[in-house]
This record gives structure tokens, sequence and C-alpha cells, in this order.
């Protein structure tokens, strides 16, 4: 007897993605799709595409989407879930999208606590203009615009946006994950269903940031990329919860103590 | 209905757009506007509505793109230099073919400026505004009263040719209190039927995109001359203007808004003296309102423009005159506020000769 193992999730359209080989755009949205789509919600969704190299996500989502002015996607998002509550709403971003040019967006939806989802896709670079600096550019990074390597005299320290926002009371989950190996990428799907899933409970405000390989821009062979996920991003951008809901933990530690009984 | 009552000009917009169906705005605090969110803060939860004081007039503008694609009616206000802060959004809006509303209640700029009454911002207003090929409706209201109706008819342009609208108006306007009646019954914006193109969460054979690009080579020429088809439209069924004495005048005086008033009110003194004054005032001033100049550009010899800018509005009723008749001009910039006297004094010169005023064509 056959058994599917693997299938194309109907939660993305035919068209074929434009992505360089190796790119970690693809694998996300991959991953938002089968997430509304396992949670049965394609027909209450509404996306939001960004303006870098995902700005052709409104092509790939098989659901309602929406394209903005960069750097926008949390005020968008805000004002079509304010309308249409019962909505599942989320912004699809870049680094340079969120943290540099909207940077204000992202830090009021999540001050307001919008009952929205980012998903965000922080690969240190700009990918979409050619490589130039991104605000999550590593120290020592080179790109079209620090081509001798990110300086803090020129050019400050990297932006840790899971951080940054946990120190605010608005969001109710943060999370940084990767998708540099099969392990990881079923994690981050974990990590998007949970935030979809508060979301649809009416919770407020969740951001998933995700370590995105930028083979091109970095100038790395995909392999190398995965490799430098690993050994640069990873340790200044450690991966895990940074914000969840205190039903969320307690419900965790019970469950390791259940364990540690039996 | 048609209860009558003393409303101040920013109120009176306020709730012109609630009653015309506004169910979301977002802004910015900015004098000489403030009363339009305060009013807002309050009135638009009375009516099961959203109002979110943005962090910023860029996020302001992008939550309504996001409110009106969801077939929201929706607004938003500011000032002068918070609406050259908006104007990449409304660029989006026009492109994606979003009806929303707002308001500019013109301060004295450039720059910071002052927040005295102005109205230089006529250029960013009647030619879009921000980057870009389009155009969006502008309403010019004169009285407190005009602010109070004209939200439903921005309204109804907006939906029916799925443009952005706006009303430019001032500081005198929206800060003056006048007697108000509400020419509409209140719209129950659930009543209405939601736009087929509107966003909700669609079945996957009938999704619905949203979008202000196409990079594909030609088509956003197609898309621009798509619009342009839309603009032509609207430049010929759409605009609306006042033309009092028109028939029988030596002079005729013009200006929009404030400036209108004035002129009025200098044709009405003159008129008393025995001048023959006429005034033409423009309610919209995209799309202008060429046809009235056209129609007596042949039998007015004298034009007289009167602006609170620096030769902005001047230049429509140059184009609309198009070298037929001699036109002066009277400019008061960033606060400077002419009087019927003043005008009826500068008139009285012009008709006996005086060319000092006269702008070159
Ligand atoms: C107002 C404005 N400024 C600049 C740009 C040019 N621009 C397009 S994408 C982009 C950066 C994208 O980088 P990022 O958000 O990191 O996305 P990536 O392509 O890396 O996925 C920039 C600067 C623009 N479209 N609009
Ligand atoms: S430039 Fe980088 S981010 Fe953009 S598609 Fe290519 S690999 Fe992906
Ligand atoms: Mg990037």
């Amino acid at each position: 007897m056959e058994k599917v193992v693997f299938e194309q999730t109907k939660g993305l359209t035919d068209i074929p993605m434009r992505y360089c080989p190796g790119c970690g755009h693809g694998v996300v949205h991959r991953l938002v799709a089968e997430c509304f789509m396992e949670l049965g919600v394609q027909e209450k969704t509404i996306g939001i595409g960004p303006v870098g190299c995902s700005v052709f996500a409104d092509e790939y989502f098989n659901c309602d989407m929406i394209q903005g002015a960069h750097g926008r996607g949390p005020a968008i998002a805000t004002g079509i879930k304010r309308c249409r509550p019962d909505r599942l709403v989320f912004s699809y971003q870049g680094d340079g999208d969120l943290a540099s040019i909207g940077a204000a967006e992202m830090l009021h939806s999540a001050m307001r606590s919008e009952n929205i989802t980012i998903i965000f896709i922080n690969n240190a670079i700009y990918g979409m203009t050619g490589g130039q600096m991104a605000p999550t550019t590593l120290l020592g990074m080179k790109s079209t615009t620090s081509p001798s390597g990110r300086t803090v005299e020129a050019n400050g320290y990297p932006i840790r946006v899971c951080e940054l926002l946990a120190a605010l009371d608005g969001p109710v989950y943060l999370e940084r994950v990767s998708v540099d190996k099969p392990a990881a990428v079923v994690k981050t799907k974990k990590a998007i269903k949970r935030a979809f899933e508060y979301q649809l409970e009416g919770r407020g405000f969740t951001l998933v940031e995700i370590l995105s390989q930028c083979p091109t821009d970095w100038h790395l062979t995909p392999l190398q990329a995965i490799e430098k996920i690993r050994k640069d991003l990873i340790p200044y951008y450690p991966l895990g919860i940074y914000r969840e809901p205190e039903d969320a933990k307690r419900a965790k530690k019970e469950k390791v103590a259940v364990e540690k009984e039996s | 209905m048609a209860e009558r009552t003393l409303m101040k000009g920013n109120e009176a917009v306020a709730e012109g757009a609630v009653r015309a169906g506004c169910r979301f705005f977002a802004g910015y605090p900015i004098t000489p506007q403030n009363e339009i969110p305060e009013y807002m803060s309050w009135r638009l939860p009375e009516e099961g509505g959203t109002f979110i004081q943005a962090e910023s007039e860029v996020a302001a503008i992008n939550m309504l793109f996001g409110a009106s694609s969801v077939g929201t009616r929706v607004m938003t206000s500011s000032s002068s230099p918070g609406i050259s802060l908006k104007q990449e959004g409304v660029s989006y809006c026009a492109a994606a073919e979003l009806p929303i509303f707002y308001t500019n209640i013109v301060r004295g700029g450039p720059g910071l400026g002052n927040i005295a009454p102005s109205q230089g911002d006529y250029f960013q207003a009647t030619r879009g505004g921000g980057h870009g090929d389009y155009r969006v409706i502008v309403f010019a209201p004169k009285t407190v009263e005009e602010m109070a109706n004209f939200p439903r008819t921005c309204y109804e342009l907006a939906f029916k040719y799925r443009i952005p609208t706006m009303m430019l108006a001032d500081g005198i306007l929206g800060q003056m209190m006048e007697p108000v009646t509400f020419e509409f019954d209140p719209i129950d914006p659930s009543t209405l039927d939601l736009p087929d193109w509107a966003l909700r969460g669609s079945k996957p054979e009938k999704r619905r995109v949203i979008k202000s690009y196409d990079l594909r080579p030609g088509k956003m020429e197609q898309w621009n001359f798509r619009l342009e088809k839309k603009y032509d439209e609207i430049r010929e069924k759409e605009p609306r203007y006042e033309a009092v004495n028109i028939d029988d005048a030596d002079i005729i005086l013009t200006g929009y808004g404030t400036a209108a008033r004035v002129c009025e009110s200098a044709m009405a003194l003159g008129r008393k003296e025995g001048l023959k004054i006429g005034y033409i005032r423009p309610i919209t001033l995209w799309p202008f309102p060429k046809s009235v100049f056209r129609e007596v550009r042949d039998k007015v010899e004298k034009f007289f423009v009167v602006e609170m800018s620096l030769g902005q509005y001047v230049e429509d009723v140059k184009l609309s005159l198009n070298g037929r008749s001699e036109i002066y001009l009277h400019k008061r910039p960033a606060g400077g506020i002419p009087t019927g006297e003043e005008v009826l004094e500068l008139t009285r010169k012009i008709l006996s000769g005086d060319k000092t005023k006269q702008v070159e064509e």
C-alpha cells in the first residue's frame, strides 16, 4: 500500500517561487501555509506581504493577500484586524522591513498588543536591493554598504528583535527559530502554529523570528550559508522562547513534573 | 433630522464622517486639527467603530490602507507636515484603488511653519501629492456646514471610483463655530454591501489580492492608463463649483475655501457701490471646474485671484482661462488673512486700470 509522506500544501499557489536556491524564504512560506491549512482557517486568513525579496508573497500564499509599503506591515495588519477581528492576520517581513524602516510600527503594534502575528525573516542582509547592510547584519559581516565589514564605530550594534520586544508588556508570544536543519524546520512550524493559535484565541501580539539563509548576498553556497547560521548567527541571536503566556509556561512545568514522577 | 446646531469645523467634519458611515479613524496629534481625533476618540466607539492614536502619520495612513482594504469606511486627518508624511501611503492607496478619506487642515509652511491658517498645500493636494502619476478628489469647503456635509459625498465618490478623497481646509474653518444642519440621514455601514474587491478571507478559487505593484514588462504602464481612464471620467463628471453674478461682471473674483469667503464679501460690498463684480469658487479643486471659467472667459476681461499662498491656485485659473483674460493675483501666505475691504480696495484699483497685481501668462 502506498503512503503519502509529503504533499505540496494547498495553502500555497502553483506559481513557482522566484527565490534563489538555498534561500530560507521558500521554506518559511511552506510552513506558514501549512499552519493556516492545518488550523482550518485558509478561508479566513488575510496575509500582508512586505517590500523585500518576498514582495511576491501575494502570489504565493493561497489566501487573501495585501501588499503594502516598506516596513508598514504591522500598521496595515492593525487596520485589518481591528475591522475584522475574527480573521487570522499575519504580516510577513524581512529585517530591513521590520527592524529598520518599520521599527516604529513594529514597536508600537507590539506595545498595543495588536492581535496579529508577525513572521520575521532575519537574514541579516537587505536581500532584494542587492546585499546592503541590515540592522541585523553582524559585526564584521561584509555587505555592499559595509564593504570592509560592519563596525561599531560606523554602524553600531545589530538589533536583537525578540530581546527588544521582550522588554515590553504588550507581546504575548515571541520566539526565535531557524531553518538550518529538518529538526529546526519542525520547530519553526510549531512556533508559527502556536503564534497563530494564540492569535485565534484572541490573546494579542505574536512574533516568530526566523534566522534564514541568504546564500546569494552572503556570497556563499547554500551549504556554507547553513554553516554560517550555526557558526555566526545563532551565537549572536540565541534561539528560544522570549515570551509566552503564563498558562503555557505552567503547562510545560506540569508536563516536566509528570515526566519526572513517572 | 434637519436640526440646527452650533459646531466647530473640526468637530463638524468628524461628525459628518461618522454619519457618513466612517467606522475607523487613525491619526496623530497636530495643531490646528486636534479636535478631529479628540472627537473621534469618543464618538467612534459609540458606533462600534475604532479609533487609534497612531505612533506617527506614517503608521496612521498605513492603518487606513489595511482597514479600507477590507471595505471599511475610514478616515484620517492631519495638518501640513503630517500630510507630507502620509503621502507615500496615499500613493499606495491611489495605486491599489482604496477609497480612503482624509482631511488636511492646512497650516503655514514650509517647514514647521506656524499654526496659522494657510492655503500653501494646494499643489500637493491637487497634483496627487506623493510619488507617481495619480490624483485624489479634493473638496474645499468654505463653511462649517459644508465640512459637516461633504464627507458623505467624499465617501460616495471614493467608493464609486475607488479613489482617495480629501478635504482641504484651514485653521479658520477648523476652529470657527457656525450653525450646522446635517443634510442627510446617518448611514449605517453594516447595511451597505461589501464591495467585491474587499479582502475578507476568501475561498482559494476566488482569493482576493490588493497590491500596488506589477514588475512585468508593460504592465504598470497599462495600470497607469487604466487609472487615467478613471481620472478622465472624474474630470468629466465630478467638477463642482459655485458661480455668482457672472453674467454681467466686469471682473470676477475667485478663490477657494476661506479665500472664497473673502471674495464673496468683497463682491457683496462692491455690488452695493454698483461695481459689477462676479465670483467663482471651485468646490472641487481636483477635478478643477475648468468649464465655468471657459464659459465666461470671452465675456469677462478681468479675473482677480485671491489665495492664501504664493501663487498656486492661480496656476489652475491660468490654465482654464488660457490667456483669454487678464489675471490679477493677491497673495497672503502662511497666516496672512485677506479681508473683504482689502480685496474690494484692490478690485477698485484693478477696475480703474492699475496693473500692479497683474500676473504674467
Ligand atoms: C520607502 C522605501 N525605501 C526603500 C525601498 C527599497 N527597498 C526595497 S526592499 C528593501 C530592503 C529589503 O530588505 P529586507 O527587509 O531585509 O528583506 P529581504 O529582501 O532581505 O528579504 C529596500 C531598502 C522601498 N521599496 N521603499
Ligand atoms: S537574495 Fe537572498 S533572501 Fe533574496 S531570494 Fe536570494 S537568497 Fe533569498
Ligand atoms: Mg533581509
